[in-house]
């Protein structure tokens, strides 16, 4: 099944309960009216409160730029030795 | 399970694509060797023509490593980056391939945590993720930061990949996975390696994640501008209706 058809299950699913919701009047048909708004607006919190929390705990390595200009060292003397031209032009 | 036993007749063929990389290539194919000494491979640079010599300097390091460790497979011009795996993939001798960057961005010293979380595993895919502990970037500013978070959690949202970075390319594929998924892949750049990864998942294949860190040198160089914003959204979009 196409990935496209599952997410559209989905939205067809909740619609049809939505649609049951107002038709049986469990909870008064004002509040029910305003559940897609809820729904797409918690949907967008939802994504903002993920990029966040990404970008807060964005897992940075500075020490690894540090390690990596040693072994750039390392490798060009151990090249040089070898007759391996390493100049940078 | 007889891991030591097995780890003798495995053999991994890395396949690095380059362009201008006269410089790196030396560095990288050090660290290669350097990092795993008792691994059976084979290293294949797939050189689009580039006109600073890679390939000359590819040549001194066959004379000094040997040209059966490392194979020169060059092509008369830049043809992308698909391809260049499916040309580096016909020269492999090797059961597993390993496909990483030639600019350091990628440091072979993870190659030893990959392969040992194949055999603990015995995953199809190793796929090298930035977005877990022990994993991290460096060299990125908060916008390029924000961009990724933000194509992440669209992409997590969306595909449900089950896979925590989707465009890192630092990755171990055993040989006849990497030939299935890679003829039905047909996207570009980024979007590449996020559709090989999207569609071994949907194909059912084993997919393992170890940590990895990317070190970005050339500050700026992977700036995400408008034009990849928007084909990435493209690419996210073939990748919902097409798997």
């Amino acid at each position: 099944m196409k990935h496209i058809v599952k997410i559209l299950t989905l939205v067809v699913a909740i619609t049809a309960l939505w649609i049951g919701l107002l038709q049986t009047s469990i909870i008064p048909r004002s509040h029910t009216w305003l559940l897609p708004i809820y729904f797409v607006v918690s949907l967008g919190c939802y994504g903002l409160l993920m990029v966040g929390v990404g970008l807060m705990n964005f897992p940075t390595c500075p020490q690894e730029a540090l390690l990596l200009q040693k072994d750039i060292i390392e490798a060009k003397e151990y090249l040089n030795q070898k007759g391996v031209d390493v100049s940078s032009s | 399970m007889d891991g030591q036993h097995k780890k003798e007749k495995n053999k991994y063929s890395i396949i690095v694509p380059t362009y201008n990389e006269r410089l790196n290539i030396g560095l990288i194919v050090y660290l290669i060797f350097k990092h795993l000494q008792d691994v059976d491979f084979e290293i294949i640079v797939v050189d689009d023509g580039s006109p600073d010599g890679t390939q000359d300097i590819v040549k001194q390091l066959q004379q000094v490593y040997g040209e059966d460790r490392i194979l020169l497979r060059p092509r008369p011009r830049k043809l992308g980056l698909g391809t260049a795996y499916i040309h580096g993939m016909k020269h492999a001798t090797g059961n597993f391939v390993v496909i990483m960057d030639a600019d350091l961005s990628h440091h072979p010293k993870y190659l030893p945590s990959f392969i040992r979380k194949q055999l603990e595993t015995g995953a199809d895919i190793v796929t090298g993720t930035r977005y877990v502990k022990g994993g991290g970037v460096h060299g990125w500013n908060l916008m390029r930061k924000l961009t990724s978070r933000g194509a992440n959690v669209l992409a997590q949202t969306l595909l449900w990949p089950g896979v925590s970075d989707l465009t890192g390319s630092f990755r171990l594929y055993r040989k006849p996975v990497l030939e299935d998924i890679i003829s039905c892949c047909v996207s570009k750049g980024y979007v590449f390696q996020m559709e090989m990864i999207v569609r071994a998942s949907r194909k059912g294949y084993h997919i393992e994640e170890v940590p990895i860190t990317f070190v970005d040198r050339v500050f700026g160089s992977s700036k995400l501008g408008g034009s990849e914003i928007v084909e990435y959204l493209k690419g996210l979009a073939y990748l919902l209706v097409t798997t």
